[in-house]
């Protein structure tokens, strides 16, 4: 059992005193490789620590994979509409066949910000779904994750779809086929527009740290060939030659290790923070498009009840005998177009919160991830010129 | 499951401790509480000043922590007995290689050849010997030129003459500074011709002709780039201690007008002549004229002296005599093999040089496009804020983004410097060269020797059966008699020719004993 410190707070509020505050946290662990080639998937260990009445007891263990989590996602997608469902590591179909202790850890850390995520959100954590996910033992969660895939999932492309599909109707309005169907809200227009445009930003930047983290790859390598070089070098050297030439190389190996380390670090504190960005700014678009479908429905269903409206009227002037069914007809089209406008309202008021949210934790997560990046790459530069200014004196006593 | 531990992790400390996994809940920064709420009250203040995240951040001990400032970089050298501020680009120059310092260019002739361990070896100083002496030789002022005389292309034909300055001290050259103009293929000539008269030293090699770069590249890029060549190939002759004296360098630097054509470049010629004393060759007058016997077989115009030598060389090889004269200095062997290693080494070397050169560069780019990214980042954010928190990241980015261009600028810095000093193993590449050029020469005056050997040998002998055969008939054979003159004749000339091939090994042998070809 790993020791769970005394907790983090389960939701963005400020930090509260430990004990008598509501808390539940979860830790992603111990990645696990099962079963053999094309059927090859990681598992994982999620502990959930948490005093909420709702669930079963203080601590549960239970063992998960990366569907189990790609249904957890869509459940709270699909009944959360209007929040930014935090996003999940990519699938990545080829990569997980070199199965690479780097890609699992990785894979491992993001499925861990991604359950606490949803942990520390005011509204997510209360999900019945959020509980299952954590609480229910392994042949029910294999159950409802086969049961559901194929009504529910809804792929990236998916949601591109519908978007796709909102915007085809907007030309359309264009063309001047159909009544407009979009928004006229001038601020959420502009919100639109920056979430777009951000998206591009954030992938460049993202591709650019990435290739950062190759060059300090390739770096150490060179290092590293060099060191040995220069080695060999110094044997076919005599004397102090030879030994200043092998001083150099021996540095050079270790710096080279300096490196590689540094790499790592850069990738997984840094590129990978960067991504997740990235992959957030995506979720948004997901809702935007849940938004636009919403708003969608609650002006069609307007549009229809005027038209039964009309209908019924001509109906009870005619005193036709399909008054009733009629009138029962446009009842239940009332509620429905309330209930979509409370849909859609809900969506509208939910984003607002949680744009604010989301900008505030997107400065802390990248604040940290900058210091990170400006203290690894400050302790690689001492490092490195710690190593040379102490090869100097080796190699001057060589030369003299 | 629970060797499954290991699986995941390949170097467990590489990865922050499972601990620190486990309390990472999204709100609380990693190491530190204190960030959160100061974030928090920087945040209902509306400052954007000061960047909240500056924790003290235990991580490495002897810091005195420079990322508490951010923008101050002044905290972060500590101080050493060689090096100022390693930030400050000026005194980046005077950091290292202070024992190593002096002109590269000079040390490269090798007084001491490098895997001479008697030598006080490793020292890249000057050469002990001639301290007061100097030659200094400029190459600059590249100049279009066109060809006068008789081309076929009319106006066309222009080359590039460079003026080449020298200041000196040698008695010999009867005046103190001098220039002339001098054109690629006078250097050519120059080379071909020390190659000639300095057979058995170690004479530099000289750039290369490029003739595929000079049809690719810009042609002042180019132009640059050859002057720079010959800058230092020049330089490095007037470091040779004999060859600097030569003739053939003085008249190079001080003549003016015009150098005489070299005999015969193009192939053409050489074949042509070649051809020409073929016949005369096969037919008698097989000698060899001594005086040409001191060059090695050129191709093309000794034919005959080529295939005679390569069948010597094969007969060496596969023959089952041992060859009249053998390469018996076993040392000479020893040395030969070191530096074939040596040659292999500098040139993996070089080769690896020249990859770390390109990651360096890279690493330099990409933080430097990492930084623009940022940039752009930063104004977008700024220009589209609708939240405070927008501004305050802004900030933060603008930070990273400066702090990133700068280490790009430093990195193109660090290049230029380690090009400079990892050219060293470039130039001691060239000077292999040499070597190898010094070690061949003996190998073919060796070779050549044996060849007039084995000829002198097979003379003999015909002459004896000559003799023989013509003594049994009475009053001798007239043809028979006549052709035994001759052979006498050639047997002499090839005597002399024998004598002068081994006078000349004798001579490169001695080079190579005493002071290694100087």
């Amino acid at each position: 059992m790993e020791p769970q410190q005394r907790s983090v707070s389960g939701s963005s509020q400020s930090p509260r005193s430990p004990s008598s505050q509501p808390f539940l946290s979860v830790s992603v662990t111990d990645p696990v490789k099962l079963g053999n080639g094309v059927q090859a998937y990681i598992s994982y260990r999620v502990i959930t620590k948490t005093n909420f009445p709702e669930y079963q007891g203080p601590e549960k263990i239970v063992i998960r994979r990366y569907s189990d989590f790609v249904w957890l996602r869509d459940r709270l997608f699909e009944k959360y509409k209007g929040i930014f469902i935090p996003p999940l590591p990519e699938k990545s179909a080829v990569e997980k066949f070199r199965f690479s202790a780097e890609f699992i850890e990785m894979r491992r850390q993001a499925l861990d910000i991604f359950v606490n995520r949803i942990a520390s959100h005011q509204e997510l954590q209360q999900s019945e779904d959020l509980r299952t996910f954590l609480q229910a033992d392994e042949e029910m969660m294999e159950r409802l994750r086969s049961h559901e895939t194929g009504i529910f999932k809804k792929k990236p492309a998916d949601l591109m779809q519908i978007f796709k599909d909102v915007q085809s109707r907007v030309s359309d309005v264009v063309l001047g086929k159909e009544k407009p169907v979009e928004e006229s809200n001038p601020e959420y227009e502009k919100l639109k527009n920056y979430v777009f445009e951000l998206e591009n930003h954030l992938a460049e930047a993202q591709k650019h740290a990435y290739r950062l983290v190759k060059r300090h790859r390739e770096l150490g390598q060179s290092l590293s060939d060099f060191g040995k070089a220069a080695k060999l070098l110094g044997a076919c050297e005599g004397n102090a030659l030879g030994k200043a030439f092998s001083e150099l190389g021996a540095k050079s190996e270790t710096l080279s290790i300096k490196l590689q380390k540094e790499a790592h670090q850069l990738l997984m504190s840094f590129e990978e923070p960067l991504k997740d960005y990235v992959r957030a700014v995506q979720s948004i678009k997901a809702t935007i498009a849940e938004r636009a479908n919403a708003f969608r429905q609650q002006c069609e269903l307007a549009e229809t009840i005027k038209l039964k409206e009309i209908n019924l009227d001509k109906l009870m002037l005619t005193r036709s005998d399909k008054v009733g069914e009629a009138e029962i007809e446009y009842k239940e089209l009332k509620a429905a177009s309330e209930e979509a406008t409370n849909r859609f309202e809900t969506i509208v008021r939910l984003m607002n919160e949680e744009i604010v949210r989301f900008q505030e934790q997107k400065t802390v997560d990248m604040g940290i991830a900058f210091h990170e990046f400006a203290k690894g790459q400050a302790r690689l530069a001492n490092g490195i010129a710690d190593a040379w200014r102490s090869l100097l004196p080796k190699l001057e006593v060589c030369s003299s | 499951m629970m060797g499954s531990e290991n699986q995941g992790f390949e170097e467990a400390h590489l990865y922050a401790s499972k601990e620190e996994m486990e309390n990472l809940v999204l709100d609380e920064p990693l190491n530190d509480n204190k960030s959160h709420s100061n974030y928090r009250s920087a945040l209902s203040s509306l400052a954007d000043t000061h960047h909240p995240l500056s924790p003290p951040v235990a991580a490495t001990p002897a810091d005195s922590d420079p990322l508490l400032a951010p923008p101050s970089y002044s905290d972060f050298g500590n101080p050493s007995i060689h090096d100022n501020s390693y930030l400050d680009p000026p005194s980046y120059a005077d950091v290292t290689f202070s024992p190593f310092d002096g002109d590269t260019g000079n040390d490269i002739n090798g007084i001491e050849s490098p895997s001479k361990s008697s030598d006080n070896s490793g020292s890249l100083s000057r050469s002990p010997s001639s301290s007061s002496e100097y030659i200094k030789i400029t190459v600059s002022n590249p100049q279009k030129e066109q060809e006068t005389s008789n081309s076929l292309v009319p106006g066309g034909n222009t080359y590039v003459t460079y003026l080449i300055t020298t200041r000196t001290n040698i008695p010999e050259f009867g005046a103190s500074e001098f220039s002339v103009r001098r054109r690629f293929r006078d250097i050519v000539t120059l080379s071909d011709r020390l190659a000639e008269s300095y057979r058995g030293y170690f004479v530099p090699p000289r750039p290369d002709k490029n003739v595929v770069e000079s049809q690719v590249m810009q042609k002042q890029e180019f132009v640059e780039q050859r002057r720079v060549a010959l800058e230092k190939y020049l330089r490095r002759l007037a470091d040779h201690p004999v060859i600097r004296k030569s003739d053939e360098l003085k008249v190079f630097l001080q003549v003016q007008g015009k150098l005489p054509l070299p005999t015969s470049t193009d192939v053409a010629s050489r074949m042509l002549d070649g051809a020409a004393k073929l016949p005369k060759q096969l037919f008698g007058e097989s000698a060899v004229a001594p005086h040409e016997i001191v060059q090695p077989a050129k191709g093309g115009r000794d034919l005959l002296r080529l295939f005679k030598e390569l069948r010597q060389s094969m007969a060496n090889d596969w023959g089952g005599s041992k060859p009249p004269v053998v390469e018996e200095d076993k040392e000479f062997l020893e040395r030969k093999e070191k530096m074939h290693e040596l040659e292999q080494q500098l040139s993996n070397a070089s080769q690896q040089a020249e990859s770390l050169v390109k990651a360096q560069q890279d690493m330099g780019e990409t933080m430097g496009e990492l930084g623009l990214a940022f940039i752009k980042l930063t104004k977008f954010e700024n220009e589209e804020a609708m939240f405070n928190s927008q501004r305050v990241r802004a900030a933060d980015m603008k930070g990273l983004a400066t702090a990133a261009v700068k280490a790009s600028r430093f990195y193109r810095e660090l290049n230029a410097q380690t090009v400079k000093h990892l050219d060293t193993f470039h130039e001691y590449l060239g000077l292999m060269l040499s070597v190898n050029g010094a070690f061949s020469d003996r190998s073919s005056a060796l070779l050549t020797v044996q060849t007039l050997i084995s000829e002198l040998d097979s003379l003999h002998s015909r002459a004896e059966k000559l003799e023989s055969a013509s003594s049994k008939i009475f009053g001798g054979d007239k043809s028979r008699i006549h052709k035994l003159e001759e052979l006498k004749e050639t047997i002499r000339v090839t005597e002399d020719a024998k004598n002068v091939a081994i006078r000349e090994y004798e001579r490169i042998k001695g080079l190579m004993l005493d002071d290694d070809g100087i």
